[in-house]
């Protein structure tokens, strides 16, 4: 089965794709060479880390009416491990290269594309950007930022809810990044799941916007309480809508107290500049 | 649903071990989660039988050690027990604090024969 759908077949398999190839075929995916059905995600690579404190304990459990041998492996060993082992080699590859990478999360329809765009269009003559795009279909995303002329790798997840880190790793190979760039990966569209999995990033950035409710951020702890930055976007709504802002980033500090706030609209660019301070400065 | 995920790479925990102890199956498997590691215990037990199909976990018993969440307040040092991630101390009412317990996601040991 598959490791990150769960499918059996290869079609909702995990691709990772440069929109620049798959523009020169025609618009369906699976054309020659450039299908990476990629072997899994977390589960099926095997990378053999095994720690050396894995000796196998044989105890013989002495039960005196069970003559079965019975063996028993004590592990301890951290079911998320694969994916924190490549994110660290993400990381050391960031580090080396003084990439700056950040993990952009959020519900789908919050805006993490069209900040993205904004923020690549007004910065892009000061700054290498580079893109990694995760959504479940599509190279919509991809192609979008294609246009502005920013490398961009999409990977499309299939059934899958979030990005991993091995997922990033291959794409960062495809995307041959130059030293001191900014490489944002925007993550698939999800307030729950990409929580868990670290893609090595420096820094994640929440994206929430004023129409999803002041209350998402204790609905949905687990991804403010791992994020560095929210971003709140459509700021320009507010006239419309019956939101308090302040409340919605004090739910935010209850949950995580480090939390920095962003309030921006990617549409019509207030707040932007806040942003892209701090983005010039890390 | 990403305790799909998770249960695949609990099976992928499984099948090497088995492999390095050159045994055939998993009697049993005991996994430690904490309450606060973003795992719902619901959608786990749902997706574990087809996870497991096929493998060498299929038909092993699985025991879940539950952690309860504790964290130490950043602010007066208070222990106290986190239920929801967003909990403050009790003590002084902070909301800074770390994690000291809940966030395990480990298979702690396997049977196998």
């Amino acid at each position: 089965m598959c490791g990150t759908c769960g499918c059996g077949s290869e079609e909702n398999g995990v691709t990772i794709q440069n929109p620049k190839e798959v523009k020169t075929h025609d618009h369906h995916h699976h054309h020659d060479g450039h299908t990476h059905s990629h072997e899994h995600a977390n589960n099926h690579h095997h990378h053999d880390h095994d720690h050396s404190h894995n000796h196998d304990h044989e105890h013989s459990h002495a039960h005196s009416d069970n003559h079965h041998h019975k063996t028993v492996i004590d592990l301890e060993k951290d079911i998320l491990q694969h994916n924190d082992v490549m994110a660290a080699r993400n990381k050391g590859y960031f580090e080396a290269k003084n990439i700056f990478a950040l993990n952009l999360v959020s519900s789908p329809g919050s805006g993490k594309t069209s900040i993205l765009e904004r923020t690549l269009t007004d910065l892009k003559n000061e700054k290498s950007f580079y893109v990694i795009e995760g959504d479940q279909q599509t190279l919509n995303d991809a192609n979008r930022i294609d246009a502005l002329d920013i490398p961009v790798i999409q990977i499309n997840t299939g059934k899958g809810c979030h990005l991993e880190s091995d997922m990033v790793y291959e794409a960062v190979k495809k995307l041959n990044i130059k030293d001191n760039s900014i490489l944002m990966i925007e993550n698939v569209g999800n307030l729950v799941c990409p929580s868990m999995f670290n893609l090595g990033e420096n820094k994640r950035v929440v994206i929430i916007s004023t129409t999803e409710g002041e209350d998402k951020p204790i609905k949905y702890p687990d991804m403010f309480y791992t994020s560095d930055i929210c971003i709140i976007n459509k700021i320009d709504l507010l006239p419309y809508l019956n939101i308090d802002i302040e409340k919605l980033k004090s739910y935010a500090l209850q949950v995580n107290p480090k939390l920095k706030f962003f309030e921006v609209s990617a549409t019509t660019g207030e707040g932007m500049k806040a942003w892209y301070k701090w983005l010039k400065e890390n | 649903m990403h305790e799909l995920s998770i249960a695949l790479g609990i099976v992928d925990i499984a099948e090497k071990e088995i492999k390095k102890a050159k045994k055939n199956k998993v009697d049993l498997i005991e996994l430690e989660i904490g309450t606060l590691a973003g795992i719902e215990f619901d959608s786990l037990e749902f997706i574990w039988p087809a996870a497991v199909k096929n493998t060498v976990l299929e038909g092993a018993e699985k025991k879940i050690s539950i952690i309860e969440g504790e964290a130490k307040c950043g602010d007066c040092n208070h222990i106290f027990k986190v239920e929801k991630i967003y909990d403050s101390c009790p003590n002084c009412k902070s909301y800074l604090k770390g994690i000291i317990r809940g966030k395990e996601l480990r298979v702690k040991y396997l049977e196998v024969s």
